[in-house]
């Protein structure tokens, strides 16, 4: 698919202003280190870095569309051959872990500045390809590279503090923003920078509007249905959970419970520690619970369902033409089928012919017994068992019905990774599946 | 400067600013306190309550483009006709006669990045641990706010009414018809049938109530027009003005004890 000069030449422009920017700010950053830190040999390396990435800006600009720099063909096939939705929540998962575990190195500026660099590079050398650059250069999906680069940085800068404030509180120094307690007036110090927040945010909103049209598609046509059809890219994390649950579950009570559990909160949080400053340490459990629901349930759902998800919602490597004539092979089971017929090896247990409304119901709810079986357990049993044992300290700080809400919550929200798991280890299709009341989980 | 001397002791100025210009001390606090836009704010604060480094300025950046989508979306509104006949030429022309057409790509990405900044926001108070006594309730009223920001989006997402428009409302309403019990497809709508007949009907149910129609169609469109123009910015700016008086109400920008 690599062929087509005009795709080229029409990216080679961006990619030239691309790599010059990635030169100028590189080329700053060295003249800084060298100036400011004294830091020569740092200094030196990105200096080179600047130059190098100078380089790619002329040979993207250097009118063959050969020469655009590109990721070798090799790598990006090996991607796409290697990518699936298990790699991918995997490797996320992993990464992020990995962030977590290490992030007092991770935090050092001249690691960060790195990987900041690195990303950019690779973001770079991928937009060469045609398949990639077509999926993010869509103008709707434009602000979730934005989005993925602003909260990586924002982690950093947050990390960053709390890493300071935590070792300080392991020395048992105040933390640095109780340090930092002289008052000023508002006027001009608070005036000013939002002034200059404003004037800057309408800038760059500006040149965003000059330089990406808004997308204006073909006129609406209830007849003729796109493939894929999506939703607006902050609602696809939910659209992803559909692969996974039905809708009333995916669309209507997860989200609500979201909703619910980010009200409640602040009145199951009964933690007063880590209150108006950055700390990871003494706030450890609301902190992974949080970030785990942010980037692992959230975020990375949006990535995967904007630019993973394709035609018939099949997943597509980064690098892989969005074909609609992709086959996968759909064999999940229902819990039911796996226990009464594979397990037990007899039919699954039905209703005899005329029956009245509660014998049907009362077939159902033998056929369905291992799955409600399995709910059951979760969701009523666990609670008072972590209640006495890995909870024990948690119940008896916050009482029982906070602590019942607090537990469900996170029972509910583990369902998905859980649900995840399920399905690509033993292809299970639903735990419960009762479609003569449209209710399957 | 003898002109703008006259012009500052003129009494037309006078009567608008009650005070000499925030240039000393004094000035600098009165301003805050006479000055009915400024007087949102304390008249001075911790140092490091105003740390970028701390704030990251997006719950002021949110709001701001709050206003820079009220402003195009008011000037957009002169313009565009939320008709099956119309909504999409009106776009058209937006994008390729009208002068300032830019307004719609302004409104556009100030959407986007409004939600973007949203999140960083409410990522931000959770990281300080801001949503702790005594701001919980402000925490509770910035969900609502999130949810109304997302709404705004989505509802504003159709108006185009191009193909990316209706699939994406119509992806996204397909949702409703799945709740329990008041969706025509949802688990138990089957209890709510009286005497033989079914209540929760495709004519009846939830998604119908968003839309106004079996699909998404010109009642949708207008549905989300009202919305999108009028209702939900109202409950926003009312939930606005809650949150920041909130804000000071509750001592200000967080900080530790």
């Amino acid at each position: 698919m690599h062929s087509n000069g005009f795709f080229l030449s029409d990216v080679a422009g961006f990619l030239g202003g691309y790599y010059t920017v990635l030169a100028v700010m590189n080329g700053v950053a060295a003249l800084l280190m060298w100036r400011r830190q004294s830091r020569t040999v740092w200094a030196a390396v990105w200096a080179a870095y600047a130059g190098a990435m100078m380089i790619l800006a002329s040979l993207a600009l250097s009118g063959s569309a050969s020469m655009v720099p590109v990721l070798p063909l090799a790598i990006r096939n090996l991607v796409n051959d290697l990518s699936g939705p298990v790699l991918y929540t995997l490797g996320t998962t992993a990464f992020l872990v990995l962030l977590f575990v290490f992030r007092k190195f991770f935090v050092q500026p001249m690691v960060a500045w790195s990987i900041f660099n690195i990303s950019l590079l690779l973001l770079g050398l991928s937009m060469a390809d045609e398949n990639f650059a077509a999926i993010v250069m869509k103008p709707d999906n434009v602000p979730i590279v934005g989005l993925v680069f602003l909260l990586a940085f924002f982690t950093w800068v947050a990390t960053k503090q709390a890493v300071v404030n935590d070792e300080r509180i392991r020395q048992g120094l105040p933390v640095m923003e109780k340090v930092n307690d002289e008052k000023v007036l508002v006027w001009p110090d608070l005036v000013y920078t939002e002034l200059i927040c404003m004037v800057g945010v309408a800038a760059l909103l500006l040149v965003w509007a000059i330089f990406l049209p808004a997308p204006l598609e073909e006129p609406a046509s209830s007849v003729k249905t796109p493939n894929p059809s999506k939703a607006p890219w902050y609602f696809l994390g939910l659209q992803e959970m559909l692969v996974y649950f039905d809708p009333w579950y995916a669309g209507v009570v997860l989200p609500s419970l979201v909703v619910f559990g980010l009200m409640a909160m602040p009145y199951l949080d009964f933690n007063k520690k880590g209150n108006g400053y950055y700390s990871i340490e003494e706030r450890k459990f609301s902190y992974l619970v949080w970030q785990f629901g942010f980037f692992e349930l959230w975020i990375t759902l949006i990535i995967l369902g904007t630019f993973l998800r394709g035609p018939n919602w099949n997943f597509f490597g980064p690098f892989e033409f969005w074909t609609p004539y992709k086959v996968e092979v759909l064999n999940n089971v229902d819990l039911p089928q796996m226990f009464w017929v594979q397990w037990l090896n007899q039919p699954l247990p039905r209703a005899p012919q005329g029956a009245g409304l509660l014998t049907q119901i009362g077939f159902i709810l033998l056929r369905e017994a291992p799955g409600l079986l399995v709910m059951g357990a979760y969701l009523v049993l666990l609670p008072p068992l972590m209640a006495i044992t890995i909870f024990r300290g948690f119940f008896a700080k916050m009482g029982f019905i906070r602590y019942m809400i607090m537990s469900n919550l996170m029972l509910l929200m583990l369902t998905l990774p859980l649900k995840m798991v399920l399905r690509w280890t033993l292809n299970l299709k639903y735990i419960i599946s009762i479609p003569e009341f449209s209710l399957n989980f | 400067m003898a002109i703008g001397e006259t012009i500052r002791n003129s009494q037309i100025w006078k009567s608008i600013f009650r005070h000499p210009m925030p240039l000393d001390r004094r000035n600098r606090i009165v301003v805050m306190l006479t000055n009915f836009f400024l007087h949102l704010h304390p008249v001075s604060i911790k140092k490091q309550g105003i740390a970028l480094s701390f704030t990251w300025c997006m719950g002021g950046v949110t709001f701001f483009l709050f206003l820079v989508e009220t402003v195009t979306g008011v000037l957009l509104m002169f313009y565009y006709r939320p008709t099956l006949e119309w909504a999409y030429n009106d776009i058209l022309a937006l994008r390729d006669v009208t002068s300032l057409g830019i307004l719609r790509e302004l409104h556009r990405w100030g959407a986007h990045a409004m939600v973007i900044t949203t999140w960083l926001h409410m990522y931000r108070v959770f990281l300080t641990g801001s949503y702790k006594p005594p701001r919980e309730f402000n925490w509770v009223i910035g969900v609502i706010l999130l949810l109304l920001t997302l709404l705004l989006s989505f509802t504003g997402y159709l108006l185009p009414w191009d193909q990316l428009a209706i699939w994406a409302i119509t992806v996204g309403s397909n949702m409703a018809r799945a709740t329990p019990i008041l969706g025509y497809e949802g688990p138990g709508q089957q209890l709510l049938t009286i005497g033989g007949i079914d209540m929760i009907t495709d004519g009846s149910d939830a998604r119908f109530g968003l839309l106004g129609a079996r699909f998404v169609g010109e009642e949708t469109l207008n549905r989300f027009y009202v919305l999108h123009c009028i209702a939900i910015p109202l409950a926003v700016a009312l939930l606005l003005a809650i949150h920041f008086w909130r804000v000071r109400k509750d001592g200000g920008i967080s900080g530790p004890l």
